[in-house]
């Protein structure tokens, strides 16, 4: 296949970015899209001209660390994160335009690699359970029922990834704070920290700059893992018990 | 000149800290001799922890908790990708809660055999002891274990055992563990224990007076080299499988860190021990930049086959049941296809190799679930593996439900690393090394399910315990500043590193070496190791090297966001590291494990161990690059597990 791309070229932070133009030939079906950029960027190192950076690790589709919006869509047309999309997704002669995430609270870095520890400081606000290590009772000691333990796991399989903010209008963090919320809250091992989890991490959501929720529903559209738009209701409910019996204090 | 080939043998390692008595008293024995430090002393303590997987969050939050201060590093933008988060099957743990006859010492003795009689076996023993207290420690944080409808927790078996011992989340344990430790590391950076370096690679060890001190690291989003001190520092990067180019690891995971410390005085340890696992997703093209892999607990369900005949190239379903080969369960008719891994991959290079593989290339073998999906129900399977089958057909674009999965060997794990004593202490003074960094527990072969068991107990239990000791012991060092002449040296020569790499301006890419240096040692140190392959591959590696300083092109500069040189410099300590395993393949003439020696085997083609002359793990001392190195000696005594040549019939 040969394609056409325009990419977002940003030296730095400071720096005005643009989109710039790109034919790359040779292209394989069964190549994945992060592997199409990178044989983009062995042909930009020698032609003596800066490759194209952007994130990536894993490329299994778990460590959430790849992040492009490709035509409009983070992660792309297929729902997956960007190292599982291949280049069959695509067909001869098209043109792809490659973005970073876009939203106020992750600015660039360069090009498409931006900056997500807001996301860290959302989970160090109250995304734990305090269980300091050497401190647990016998794993069988509380059981968990079933239908409780697949749905903490469903919230749980969150990669942090931030398509979900990328694809959001305004810009929110509401199903990533959600997922982890849901996780934990509704596990018996969660339950001491139910209120103060929920207050913390919501405030601490609001203060990094992350928009606000108008159930657009495009953060579950964009989510690679299928975490459903039901947990942002499932943390409002949280938020609201939560502050209705802290005003009771 | 001396060949690189010409090694010396130096000293035995003289002393492993590991203590006499009963193998189940040997852990409490150390815990009860190690030197305490003061919770109101600790305070005054910084400890390094390098890297963020299920060893290092576990550690530093474990080390937080405690009351040190800790400074730790990441390259990745956030603590919770490090590559443990890829691990998928599940973690081990002797709590018998099927009744199946399990215990501690089982797994124990399985590991012990599973690692083919090259594994310590106090560390080994510990490793099983702390495993119970592992779930319970995960289950306490949250992290979502599969469970029964009675609300208690599920287990599945794995491959190399006969017991039902595999604590696993879907098909996201790894995922799950990690970010219960990154989520405890999280509520320590929160509280202000935990000073949290993202985006931050080491790249050179400090060592002063003989003590590790510090690190010297480089901000990847400024370029800015500097400096950390501690009064100790703990290396949880993980392993070295990158080598290979083509691996399962992640594609930024690498060497350096355990490279540089090698260089500035620990040992390294049978580097030549790498883990090619059975059930990847074979390659596509030459643009594959990784593997994937295929959990193994598919085997649990999955049958493996390949046609009986040579070149018979009709699609699956048109092969009818007695023209197709199901050789695992031919030839270990009682572990079946849940043989360890060495096996199962050996075995299917040699059906590949006999000109019976599948697929493009013939480079691969089935793993059916008809089967499974008949006897169990597709909903039942799709509820065990879906997220599996979900990524293989995202990968392949086959349908797995339709048509049988096709599997091929993989780089997966590395059992060498560091040299460590029983507190997890490299031959370097007040440097640690804990996880798949280290060498320690696995032998010549890991079990599946013990990586994750593995990264844990050093981190939350092992490790926290013997810095102790440590630190108790040393608990006034002299105050390391920037003007010390070891921290110049060690500045000046990552300086000169990075600006080595920007200068050249040749005309090939870092990728381009990597990938050659890859194939050459997927070809001669990959699944069946030789003597002349091994020397080949010597020869070669020192030419790619010459190489690699006159034509590496690296643009851009030093102080910006620079992927193409992290890249390079990671190849740098690639084909120094490379070079190091191919020498240990060689002078280990034997059989083991993971290293198959084409001139040791049984008649039935079987790994034949020498134990009369190689009962020992190899630690490697650094002399200068492309200097022989010096061999020194740890000689395992196996006073519980008798070796015995493993039998998997």
């Amino acid at each position: 296949m040969k394609l056409t791309l325009r990419v977002w070229r940003q030296k730095n932070a400071d720096a005005d970015g643009a989109m710039s133009t790109y034919e790359v030939d040779d292209v394989s079906p069964d190549m994945s899209f992060l592997e199409m950029l990178d044989t983009l960027n062995e042909e930009l190192i020698l032609k003596g001209e800066d490759p194209v950076a952007f994130d990536h690790d894993c490329r299994e589709g778990i460590c959430g660390a790849c992040s492009l919006v490709i035509n409009g869509d983070a992660h792309g047309p297929e729902r997956t994160t960007t190292c599982q999309l291949h280049m069959r997704s695509f067909k001869d002669g098209d043109t792809i335009d490659i973005e970073p995430w876009r939203a106020a609270a992750f600015p660039v870095i360069k090009d498409l690699v931006v900056d997500r520890s807001a996301f860290d400081r959302i989970i160090q606000a109250g995304g734990y359970i305090t269980a300091p290590t050497g401190s647990a009772p016998e794993a069988h000691a509380t059981p968990v029922p079933k239908p409780d333990a697949d749905l903490a796991f469903e919230h749980a399989e969150c990669i942090g990834c931030g398509a979900c903010v990328a694809a959001c209008p305004n810009g929110a963090a509401m199903l990533f704070t959600s997922a982890k919320i849901n996780h934990l809250n509704v596990l018996p091992q969660g339950a001491p920290e139910r209120e103060t989890r929920v207050l913390d991490m919501v405030a601490q959501m609001d203060e990094e700059g992350f928009g606000g929720c108008t159930l657009a529903g495009e953060c579950a559209t964009a989510c690679p893992k299928g975490i459903p738009l039901t947990s942002i209701t499932g943390m409002n409910k949280e938020w609201l018990r939560a502050t209705r019996k802290a005003g009771k204090r | 000149m001396t060949s690189y080939t010409d090694y010396t043998t130096g000293a035995p390692v003289a002393d492993t800290k590991a203590p006499a008595g009963p193998i189940h008293e040997r852990w409490d024995t150390r815990r009860f001799e190690a030197k305490l430090v003061n919770p109101a002393n600790r305070r005054k303590h910084t400890v390094i922890v390098v890297g963020t997987g299920l060893a290092g969050g576990s550690a530093g939050a474990t080390l937080a908790e405690q009351g040190y201060r800790v400074v730790q590093f990441c390259y990745q933008d956030s603590p919770r990708r490090a590559h443990s988060i890829a691990a998928q099957g599940g973690i081990n743990a002797a709590k018998n809660y099927r009744n199946d006859g399990d215990s501690i010492h089982r797994l124990f003795y399985d590991t012990v055999k599973g690692g083919d009689f090259r594994a310590r076996e106090s560390n080994v023993h510990r490793l099983a002891q702390i495993s119970v207290e592992i779930i319970d420690q995960c289950v306490a944080q949250g992290v979502p274990f599969a469970r029964e409808y009675g609300g208690l927790l599920d287990t599945r078996s794995f491959g190399g055992v006969q017991v039902s011992r595999t604590f696993y989340a879907r098909g996201q344990t790894g995922q799950q563990l990690l970010l219960g430790a990154y989520q405890a590391l999280s509520r320590q950076i929160a509280a202000g224990n935990v000073e949290m370096h993202p985006r931050t690679e080491m790249l050179d060890l400090i060592v002063v007076d003989g003590r590790a001190r510090g690190i010297v690291a480089r901000d990847l989003i400024t370029g800015k080299i500097s400096t950390y001190f501690a009064d100790a520092v703990v290396l949880a990067t993980g392993g070295y499988g990158n080598v290979f180019y083509l691996s399962t690891n992640a594609m930024n995971s690498n060497a350096t860190a355990i490279w540089r410390a090698h260089r500035r005085g620990a040992y390294f340890a049978n580097p030549c021990f790498t883990q090619i696992h059975p059930t990847c997703i074979p390659r596509t093209g030459d643009h594959q930049s990784k593997l994937t892999l295929m959990s193994e607990s598919l085997r649990n369900d999955g049958r493996i086959w390949v046609p009986k005949a040579k070149g018979d190239t009709r699609p699956p379903a048109q092969i009818p049941e007695d023209e197709r080969d199901y050789y695992l369960e031919r030839i270990y008719p009682s572990f079946g296809n849940l043989v360890p891994r060495d096996i199962a991959s050996r075995a299917a290079k040699n059906v590949c190799d006999e000109g019976r593989g599948v697929g493009p290339g013939g480079q691969g073998v089935y793993l059916d679930f008809a089967d499974a999906i008949e006897r169990m129900g597709r909903k039942a399977v799709e509820a065990k593996y879906g997220n599996l089958f979900d990524m293989y057909q995202r990968i392949t674009d086959e349908d797995p439900y339709e048509v049988p999965m096709r599997i091929y060997p993989a780089v997966h794990y590395t059992m060498g690393g560091l040299w460590v004593d029983y507190d997890l202490q490299t031959t370097v003074p007040g440097l640690f090394a804990i996880g798949e960094a280290n060498f320690s527990d696995h032998g010549a072969n890991r079990l599946g399910a013990s990586a994750l068991m593995q990264g844990l107990a050093d981190g939350y239990f092992v490790l926290p315990a013997t810095l102790n000791d440590y630190l108790g012991r040393n608990p006034r060092l002299d105050e390391v500043t920037g003007d010390h002449p070891a921290v110049r040296e060690a500045v000046a020569e990552t300086e000169q590193r990075v600006e080595r790499l920007l200068s050249v301006d040749g005309d090939r890419t870092p990728d381009s070496f990597h990938r050659e240096l890859g194939e050459l040692m997927w070809e001669f140190c990959g699944m069946a190791r030789s003597d002349s392959g091994l020397r080949k591959a010597l020869e070669r590696i020192p030419q790619i090297r010459e190489e690699f300083w006159r034509r590496i092109k690296v643009p851009g500069t030093g102080e910006e966001f620079n992927q193409s040189l992290e890249k390079a410099n990671r190849v740098v300590d690639y084909l120094e590291l490379a070079e190091l395993m191919c020498l240990d393949a060689l002078h280990r003439t034997e059989s083991c494990g993971g290293h198959f020696r084409e001139e040791s085997q049984t008649p039935d083609g079987e790994a034949a161990r020498k134990d009369d002359e190689f009962s020992y793990a190899a630690a490697w001392e650094f002399t200068g690059t492309g200097e022989a190195p010096v061999l020194h000696k740890e000689d395992l005594v196996f006073e519980y597990v008798h070796p015995t040549q493993r039998s998997y019939a």
